[in-house]
């Protein structure tokens, strides 16, 4: 066992530039052990680098990043952390794949080089499918599920590795909004009931505020970090000129609003 | 023909190296498909062509090359030009796809140069163009063996990353998953199976039974497994049929197997058809 005090995440400092554009300038944000935290802000305010720096998609530039204890270039546990990337709303419909395949693939690092999977590594996979409710579709081609169902295949791939940390970038897009509420409930549930710490990016705080317990508001720095109560606390006509408009900060209408926040 | 076969040596030769090909070529065929890659083979045939000419062309004006087997050199420039497309894929990042063009007109301006500097070349050059049964020596065919043995192996061993990495290369490398090097691997293994697959189809035709058995396996495979054993089948069908079909008929044998590649490829995609009619489950 780690030391609980250990923050899951902790970012210290950290700028980046894409070549002239700065996009993220002196981030500093905590996350941590069971925490559900959102991150939200406008496009292009430098949410999304900040997850592929974590992700170790993009390379640091400045500042320090540390995860679970040690800094990011020390890291190898990277099966503690799972990811959902928005990305898997728009994967090549037409791969092969069935859902089987594609929840198993997130054991690839689990597993090291050169193994195959044993039948326990079967039953992890079936239960990671199970826990999405997608056990029916199992020998299904992913391309034939809708794309709620296939943003949740993404989830089980991230699970069956039973990550400590998860991460999803904008996870509801392409999601139908009907389907937007069930999703946010499996995530409180992985949340509350087994212990995983939630990162979440999202421009859409309306639908998710009820369910996270920390909110981080972002443009290019941060602007606000603390537990949900305290977000809703803030000036919310303050909030939405700050962020621009495609920030949602009332809870109750996001039913009409949903389809056109892109 | 069964008779002929234990007969004569080179087509023993052709027919055991058309096997083989028959399934290496789409078994790799299958992650160049769904990796959006199906011209990559196309520009790796092409400087293939170049090394084969550079071959020709040092054998016709040096005399202590002669005996060398072209298809080593053929090799050599394909691995180099899969070398050159990953580095143009990182030069123009937001224009991957102009690392094919840059390479296969590359390899075709370089082939014509040499092919001009020898004042052209006997039919031997034909053989390589579009495929040549009695060209397949017993050499070739240990080649072809040993080179299989090593792409099945690594596939084998490298199944999970290989898969990961074609359909998610972000994930993938998200995991901790050594992306460039897996890619690096893949890529020359591409290289290989084409020049290696080149005596039995020709340069022109290889990237053919690398991806239409692939294309075929799609319209009806499940999953990723399946779609890799009915590559394979459908490409040992295509070359085996072809090459059949090829000595009774006195026909070109690469053209045959392309053509009996296509003509399955043109029964699952109406297979599929009647398979839609039916109430699709979603």
């Amino acid at each position: 066992m780690e030391t609980r005090q250990e923050p899951v995440i902790k970012i210290e400092d950290v700028s980046f530039r894409y070549e002239k554009n700065n996009v993220l300038e002196r981030v500093n944000l905590t996350v941590n052990e069971g925490d559900f935290l959102a991150i939200v802000g406008p496009n292009g305010s430098g949410k999304s680098t900040l997850l592929k720096l974590i992700l170790n998609l993009l390379k640091l530039q400045n500042g320090k990043i540390t995860l679970f204890g040690e800094e990011m270039n020390q890291f190898k546990d990277r099966q503690k952390i799972g990811f959902v990337s928005q990305k898997a709303n728009s994967f090549n419909t037409g791969f092969p794949a069935t859902v089987f395949e594609v929840v198993a693939s997130g054991l690839t690092k689990k597993l090291g080089l050169f193994k195959w999977m044993k039948k326990e590594d079967r039953r992890h996979v079936i239960d990671a499918i199970d826990s999405v409710g997608l056990r029916e579709y199992e020998t299904s081609n992913v391309g034939e599920l809708s794309g709620g169902q296939q943003q949740r295949v993404f989830i089980a791939r991230a699970l069956v590795s039973e990550p400590k940390l998860l991460i999803l970038d904008e996870p509801t897009v392409g999601v139908d909004a009907q389907h937007v509420q069930s999703f946010y409930h499996m995530l409180e549930d992985l949340n509350k009931n087994r212990g995983i710490t939630l990162l979440l990016v999202t421009h859409d705080i309306g639908t998710i505020s009820e369910r996270v317990s920390h909110v981080a508001c972002m443009n290019k720095t941060l602007h606000f970090h603390g537990k949900t109560e305290e977000f809703e606390r803030l000036d919310k006509a303050e909030v939405s000129t700050f962020y621009g408009h495609d920030v949602h900060i009332l809870s109750h209408d996001h039913h009409h609003h949903h389809e056109g926040v892109r | 023909m069964i008779a002929a076969i234990f007969e004569y040596e080179f087509l023993q030769n052709a027919f055991l190296t058309g096997m083989i090909i028959g399934i290496i070529a789409p078994l790799l065929g299958v992650y160049i498909v769904v990796r959006r890659l199906s011209l990559i083979a196309d520009a790796l045939s092409h400087v293939t062509l170049a090394g084969i000419a550079a071959s020709l062309l040092l054998e016709k004006k040096l005399t202590g090359f002669s005996g060398v087997n072209p298809v080593y050199m053929g090799m050599a420039f394909s691995v180099t030009g899969s070398v050159f497309i990953e580095k143009l894929r990182s030069v123009y990042k937001h224009y991957q796809e102009l690392a094919i063009p840059i390479i296969l007109s590359g390899g075709t301006g370089l082939s014509v140069i040499f092919i001009s500097l020898a004042d052209g070349f006997n039919s031997d050059l034909f053989g390589y163009l579009f495929g040549s049964v009695s060209a397949v020596s017993r050499e070739d065919l240990w080649l072809i063996i040993i080179i299989s043995v090593i792409i099945i192996a690594i596939i084998v061993s490298l199944y999970k990353e290989l898969f990961l990495l074609s359909f998610d290369e972000e994930h993938a490398q998200a995991s901790g998953i050594p992306v460039k090097i897996v890619h690096f691997i893949f890529i020359v293994m591409v290289a290989l199976v084409i020049a290696s697959s080149m005596r039995i189809v020709g340069i022109l035709l290889v990237s053919a039974l690398m991806t239409l058995p692939v294309a075929a396996s799609m319209r009806i495979a499940k999953g990723f497994k399946q779609t890799i054993l009915l590559s394979v089948i459908f490409g040992e069908v295509s070359v085996l049929g072809g090459l059949f079909l090829a000595y009774y008929l006195d026909l070109a044998p690469g053209g045959t197997i392309v053509i009996i590649a296509v003509l399955i490829l043109l029964v699952t995609i109406l297979l599929k058809k009647v398979k839609t009619s039916r109430p699709a489950k979603v």
